[in-house]
């Protein structure tokens, strides 16, 4: 009797094995997706470990980035990267408070949000071009630290602005209604429950942000960041070399680079991008460990 | 949603009626012509009645009836619901409400207790110590008094005193609705709504809050929107019956439970015959 009730008939038979076979098939789609990430690490490694020492890191580049090392670039990196931040964070996340917890859905909220949608589309050499226009000359910032930053930050912007929305709007509106009814202010409740509970979006919008800063190189190529520099620089309206800039120098613009070099300045840029996630990610998985309701 | 009004045999005549009726006072919330919309959809309509000092006004309803609105109106919170509109007048300790400024000190003198308890992810103490914060007090052995003080009141303080610093929102369900009403307490309100506070609470939990609000009637004024009849019958002096977003009728609690009701629909519904 169980054996009857229990054996599948041929339709059942037929879905088990369709069931079967679907999943293998996006496990091995899935699996595809680790091949170039895998393949560009490890070509990076296998090629510019050699060219990776302490003294590559820690000297001036010479000739033009042929020789040398690349310490002016690795600095003005984190200089660009933090002005970029130091920009789009406090501007991204005022504006995804007031989208998220003021603003009403009526034009003007609906056209800003069609206009973040369009920022972030926006090809990053329209950015540069902007930049140039806004940044080096309008605002007189000149090529500048300062200029290439605010390039990044208007372009990582949306990224930063999106995410830190999406995490206001997970904390509960009973939250906020309970806060309400108490005759707390919308400000005092997006400062007491509502910001203290979104902290792992706006990490996430960070993350994000840095990538994205720390790899462009178009909008930096004509705001601020320059070809060859053995100085470092001495504040925001000083120019500065970059990695992702002196990479795409060495591999095409450099006559008689050694071989291992711009493998090298690659790792460097994705080690220095790897380290800063993984430091956002750690905060992150504090953040979220903690059920909080 | 507990079946709890099998629990308890319903209730003789209130004892000390007459010291009740003596104790309450002249209205302390004036209601007329009250109609509250939600864009095109009315919620309520031309409702008109009052709630004495001291007394647990009662309403009772079924689902859309417009109870909910009502108190959301009491606490201004069309300022939050953009699609909210409300017409007519409600008067609060002889103010009409529309043309409160301070909406937040408003607020603050009324308290609020949600049908699904919310515990706010802070610790116990922070919850209770929100409000008065919020007002501006700063002095630890007044927050600590506080505290301790409306939490009592909640019949919370012996189950959560020697754990204060941990999180509120993580209380069971039953806890936390007894942490949303020190909460609200802790405004120091002169008004308390509750909104089917028992609707998530187990029918223990919910006898000993029906114990605290039988206390908490001789400080303040409360209106109790309920789902469960008999709660009304156990607790409101007078108790309005809300259908379809009009109220049908105000009385006595003690003579529309005798049978006294003077709409057919209202004697139904308490007898449960519909909704």
């Amino acid at each position: 009797m169980t054996d009857l009730t229990f054996s599948p008939s041929r339709t059942e038979q037929r879905a088990l094995t369709n069931q079967r076979l679907l999943r293998l098939g996006f496990l091995a789609v899935t699996l595809l997706l680790l091949i170039p990430a895998g393949a560009i690490l490890a070509v990076l490694v296998i090629e510019g470990a050699p060219g990776m020492t302490w003294e590559f890191l820690t000297e001036m580049p010479r000739d033009g980035g042929a020789a040398g090392g690349i310490a002016t670039a690795l600095v003005g990196t984190v200089w660009l990267t933090a002005t970029a931040l130091a920009v789009a964070l406090p501007l991204g996340v005022a504006a995804a408070i007031y989208l998220s917890e003021y603003a009403r859905d009526n034009w003007l909220t609906r056209t800003i949000n069609i206009a973040i949608v369009n920022l972030a589309g926006v090809p990053s050499i329209v950015h540069a071009l902007f930049g140039v226009g806004a940044f080096v000359y309008f605002m007189q910032f000149g090529k500048s630290i300062l200029a290439a930053g605010c390039t990044l930050a208007v372009m990582t912007l949306p990224v930063v602005i999106v995410s830190t929305r999406e995490s206001l709007q997970a904390v509960p509106h009973s939250f906020r209604e309970a806060c309400w009814n108490m005759g707390a202010t919308r400000w005092q409740t997006i400062w007491r429950i509502v910001l203290p509970n979104s902290g792992s979006g706006i990490l996430t919008g960070l993350i994000l942000c840095v990538c994205r800063a720390v790899g462009e190189t178009a909008p930096i190529m004509f705001t601020g960041a320059v070809f060859l520099r053995q100085v470092f620089p001495n504040g925001l309206f000083d120019k500065s070399m970059a990695l992702s800039l002196h990479l795409f120098n060495v591999s095409t613009q450099v006559t008689d680079v050694p071989r291992e070099i711009p493998f090298a300045v690659a790792l460097t840029l994705i080690l220095v991008v790897l380290s800063m996630n993984g430091v956002a990610i750690y905060f992150r998985m504090k953040l979220r460990g903690r059920k909080k309701w | 949603m507990v079946g709890e009004t099998e629990l308890q045999p319903a209730p003789p005549t209130p004892p000390h009626a007459e010291q009740r009726r003596a104790e309450i006072g002249a209205p302390i919330l004036t209601v007329e012509d009250l109609t509250i919309r939600y864009g095109n959809k009315v919620a309520l309509a031309n409702a008109s009645f009052e709630v004495r000092k001291h007394e647990i006004f009662g309403i009772v309803g079924p689902a859309n009836s417009g109870k909910t609105s009502f108190l959301r109106a009491l606490n201004r919170m069309d300022e939050f619901v953009h699609t909210m509109r409300v017409d007519g007048r409600v008067s609060f300790a002889g103010r009409d409400l529309s043309t409160v400024r301070n909406l937040y000190a408003l607020r603050r003198m009324i308290g609020v207790v949600f049908p699904l308890p919310v515990g706010l992810p802070l610790s116990i103490y922070d919850n209770v110590a929100l409000a008065p914060r919020l007002a501006g007090v700063r002095n630890r052995s007044d927050l600590d008094e506080t505290v301790e003080r409306c939490l009592t009141r909640a019949a919370l303080w012996d189950e959560v005193k020697d754990r204060l610093q941990s999180l509120g929102s993580l209380l069971s369900g039953g806890q936390q609705q007894r942490l949303t009403i020190a909460r609200a307490l802790s405004q120091d309100p002169q008004l308390l709504l509750l909104d089917e506070f028992s609707i998530a609470v187990d029918p223990v939990t919910t006898m000993r809050i029906e114990e605290v609000l039988k206390e908490l009637r001789h400080e303040l004024t409360i209106v109790l929107v309920t789902n469960l009849v008999q709660q009304a019958r156990r607790l409101a002096d007078r108790t309005a019956f809300f259908l379809n977003g009009t109220c049908v009728e105000v009385g006595e609690t003690e003579r529309l439970f005798a049978g006294g009701a003077k709409d057919q629909r209202t004697a139904d519904y308490l007898e449960g015959r519909f909704g």
